[in-house]
Parts: structure tokens; sequence; C-alpha cells
């Protein structure tokens, strides 16, 4: 729907905002009423002021200001026309740019995993991401996971298992949970889970309820799939 | 972060074309070492040349039986690659053993290569360090030097170790790297390309100037061997390596017929060990053999304060890897 063709003189290149990937992504996320089953009914009551949220508008930013790079960002399917600096990082441009403050920034240097989300759904540190690498990606943050009032299954594991304390780690477990999750290439035994999930370092140490959250995610991603 | 200039290349010759000759230019591949650097203000590039839309991402098998490894094909694919784990085991499961996740996601076969080392007092940016300030000591020999610190090649100007599990790998299987210069492409030998400190420890490499690492091609598999990556550290996971192995074996009846030895975690470089895969060719595959070969390891080794352990742990990584490849 939102084709966008961009020549730069030597190739060309075409982005769709609905590529197959895309919906294959969207289709793993698997909507189903489990979510709404296993929430409690508070957190149901949190989920729908939380689905009242504005939906985030495309940007575009007009032409580019001197020193700034013109980039596209599919976000959560929207794409973005944006002037960066070269130095932009991608974490700062989508929590400062776009106002997607989910994803979160914690030590900043690539060692604790808070800033994880999916660029063509791959998960990767969006702190040690230069924005204007990534034009023409798609990224996916935690705020594209819920469909409507529904959490997805892995928030809601999260959420039922009591997988977090603070939660401020809490973004970055569950992106990378969803990734290994949809990849069939890691274990689904408790040892790959903990290895797969040891760039996301959780303070509070809720590490035990994380593991039994994403244990019990896959079983229900598989049963709605 | 500071800034820079930036250009992205469509072609390895655009790419070194675009570095110029300009000292302070730097390649830009996965990010996990540069950009890490660059916010704490160790590395200070005025130009990043960002060659990720490069055609470098492919894995081939040579008709000669070598596997040519494209500089931007990431960590997991390469860990991934069916002909990888099939023939050269040993680089998958040090591929895996490194990072984590998300960040072998992103880091690349050129940027493992070019990986910088660990020592906390490189990183902080005040202590005395010849890497980062030439000339200005080393806070490391006399201070707290247990982990990512070497006892083997190391000198008086810098003991900080090679933190790549992959390169070690790379080292034991033997391989060449690519790469593209003005003048044209040329090869180095993967045991050529990194450097000890000697007097030296900012010199890292064997690059010259602006050229770039395009490929890195691993040696046709031994065949009839086995390999196997064990890395010892003080977590399980997403830490680097305190001692590792990298060993490819390959037995006739019981007696080793070719072995391929390579540390990391104790040395300066990945190291290789040629003279203990020759005090094992054409031995019987047992404890005594190995304790033999491991000792020829450490025969040069210097330990610091804080990690003579490292010692008989890099010993014992070898021998027990040794003992799983021929069980």
């Amino acid at each position: 729907m939102s084709d966008h063709h961009k020549d730069d003189g030597s190739r060309v290149e075409t982005f769709d905002a609905r590529s197959p990937s895309r919906r294959r992504f969207l289709k793993s996320m698997g909507a189903s009423g489990l979510a709404a089953a296993t929430a409690p009914a508070w957190a149901q009551i949190a989920q729908a002021s939380q689905s009242q949220a504005e939906p985030v508008e495309p940007r575009d930013d007009g032409a580019p200001g001197e020193g700034e790079q013109q980039i596209q960002l599919i976000v959560n399917g929207v794409e973005h026309t944006l002037n960066v600096k070269p130095n932009a990082v991608l974490l700062d441009v989508l929590r400062d740019r776009l106002e997607l403050t989910g994803t979160k920034k914690g030590c900043d240097q690539g060692q604790c995993g808070a800033c994880t989300l999916l660029v063509n759904d791959t998960a990767i540190n969006s702190c040690l991401s230069l924005a204007v690498s990534h034009d023409g990606d798609e990224i996916t943050t935690i705020e594209e996971l819920s469909q409507g009032d529904e959490l997805h299954p892995v928030q809601a594991a999260f959420w039922a298992h009591d997988a977090y304390q603070c939660g401020y780690c809490t973004s970055g477990q569950i992106m990378s949970a969803v990734a290994i999750l949809n990849d069939d290439n890691i274990g689904s035994d408790d040892a790959s889970v903990r290895e797969a999930m040891s760039g996301n370092i959780c303070r509070c140490g809720a590490y035990k309820n994380i593991l039994a959250a994403v244990q019990d995610a896959r079983g229900k991603m598989k049963g709605a799939s | 972060m500071r800034e820079f200039d930036y250009a992205r290349a469509d072609s390895a010759r655009q790419a070194v074309s675009s570095h110029g000759t300009n000292e302070q230019a730097a390649y830009l591949a996965g990010g996990t070492t540069l950009l890490d650097l660059v916010k704490i203000d160790i590395m200070r590039p005025e130009q990043v040349v960002d060659i990720n839309r490069l055609d470098l991402n492919e894995i081939e098998t040579l008709n000669d039986g070598r596997t040519r490894i494209g500089a931007l094909v990431t960590n997991t694919a390469l860990a991934r690659d069916e002909r990888i784990t099939r023939d050269y085991a040993v680089l998958s499961e040090a591929l895996l053993s490194g990072a984590s996740t998300q960040l072998r996601n992103k880091a690349t076969t050129a940027g493992n290569v070019m990986q910088r080392v660990r020592c906390p007092y490189f990183r902080d940016g005040v202590s005395p360090c010849n890497k980062r300030e030439p000339g200005s000591g080393c806070a490391a020999i006399g201070g707290y030097n247990r982990s990512v610190h070497a006892v083997l090649g190391t000198s008086d100007k810098c003991i900080a170790t090679h933190p790549s599990d992959m390169c070690v790998a790379m080292a034991a299987i033997g391989a060449t790297v690519q790469v593209q210069g003005p003048e044209g492409e040329r090869e180095i030998d993967f045991l050529d390309f990194h450097l000890l400190p000697g007097d030296t420890p900012w010199k890292e490499h064997a690059l010259k100037e602006n050229e770039l690492i395009t490929h890195v091609t691993l040696d046709a598999p031994i065949q009839g061997s086995r390999s196997g990556y064990l890395k010892l550290r003080d977590r399980e996971s997403y830490q680097f390596a305190l001692a590792s192995s990298a060993v490819i074996v390959a037995l006739e009846g019981n007696t080793i017929r070719e072995a391929r030895i390579a540390l990391g975690g104790v040395g300066t470089k990945p190291w290789r060990v040629k003279e203990a895969e020759q005090a094992l060719k054409g031995q019987p595959a047992n404890e005594q053999s190995f304790q033999k070969a491991a000792d020829i390891v450490m025969r040069d080794a210097t330990p610091y304060e804080h990690n003579a352990f490292k010692i008989p742990l890099g010993k014992q990584a070898v021998i027990r890897n040794l003992t799983t490849q021929t069980a």
C-alpha cells in the first residue's frame, strides 16, 4: 500500500511496507484469545486504556538540512521519511523523534539488551545501530506486538508468570523471546532458551520467571498457529 | 556520540576510495565494536564509510575445497551454515560461544576479525595504555590483570588478550584474508593478520592504510577429522574466554594422523601452536600425549599477578578438548 521508489542515480530500491516477510511475521504473532484468558482482570483494564494511545502517523521531514541524511524507516508498518545526522542512533531516533519509548535505553553500549528490537525480523541491539544504516529497513518494536486489546502471547505470558520486577529490561526481553520463538534454529529446551536469551540482562534477577514465561508462550504460539 | 562524516559505499572499490588515506576514517559493518568504542570516545573517526550495502554476504565452496566467506556474513549466518556445521564444527561452535544472540545477528565476519581488545584500561579512556596512547605505559601490567589479559605473546608494552572466539577457530583451521586496497586485491595469511604487541601495540593487524577485508577463505577441511571449540569462562554464556581451545584432530586407528590446536583467552592474538601439533602427530591418542602437547603450548607462558591460573587452565582446555574429539 505504500510502495516507495528511491532513485539515487546508481540503483533503484523498492520498499514495500507490507512485504511478504512482514506479513509472515505478523501471522506468526498469532492473535488469539489466549492473552485475554491468562491476563487478570486488572491487566485487561490496563490493556484497554493503553490501546487508546494515539496511532503513530507517518512522519515526513521534507528536504534534509545541511549535514543530514534522508532515510526511510518502516517502523511497525508505518513508513517514515526522516532526516538524521550520521551519528544518530536508531534507538534514539525511535524514542526521541518517533516517540516510541517502549524500546529502552539501558547501558547504551550493547551489553544489556534493553534496546533489543527486530530489524527485518531479526533481533538486534538498537543502541549499536546508526539510523542511517537502516535506510529502507522494517523495524518492529514492542509497541507493535499487541493486536488492539489483545496482548501478544509472549506479553501475556510475562504478565502471567510475573517475569519482571522493575520492568525496565522487559521490552528487550520480550522482543528477544519473540525472535527466538520464531527461530527454528534455536532449541526448545530450557538450556537453549537461557543461552539464546543471555544477551538480555535483568538486574532484578527475574530469570526463572522469564524462562517460564518464554516456555509457556511457546506452547501458546504453537497452539495459535 | 561525536560527529563524523558519513559515506555509503556501493562497491568495495568505492569504499576504499571513499576511505582514502584518511587515517581518521573507519569502515562500518555491524558496528558492534566500532559504535561501542566511538560512544565511549576511544575511537574517534572523522569519517565513517558504511559498507553494509556491499555484495559480500555469500559463503561459497571453491573448486579446491576451500570455503570463501564474505566479509558481511553475520556471525549467526556463518555459525548456522550447513557447510560450516558439517565441515568446520569448531568454527560454528566458536561463533555460537561468543557474545549474545542479538550481537551475533549484527556482528560480521570481517568485523569480528577486526574487533578491539576488552582491556578495561584501554576502554576507560584515562589510564595509561600504549594501544590507545602510544608511549603512555600499560596500566594492566601491575594492575588488575585477571580475566582479559594474556600469558602468551605479551610484551612490556601490552598484555591484552585478543577477544575473538571466531578467530581462534579460523587460526586452527587455517585461512587467508582477502583485502581490497587502492592498488587492487591481495591476500594475507590468517596467522600473519593479527600482530603481536611487541613495542608497537597500537599496530594490531597487517592491513595497510585504507585496505578493506572482503573475504576470509578457510583451508579445505582435513579429511576424516573431528573438531570442536571448548571455552572456559566465569559464567556460562555471554562472557569472554578465560581460556579456550580450538582443536581439529584426525585419527588412524588410535594414532593421531593430523592435529590442529589454537587457543583463545590466553594470547595477545589468536594463538596457533604448530609445535604442539607436530608433537601429537604419530602419537597414540591418550592422556600422556595430550599432556605433552599442552605443556608445549604453555612452555613460554609469562604469568602476571592475577592471571597465573590461565596456564593450567589453558592446558586443561587443550587436554579436555583433545580427549573429547578423540573419544
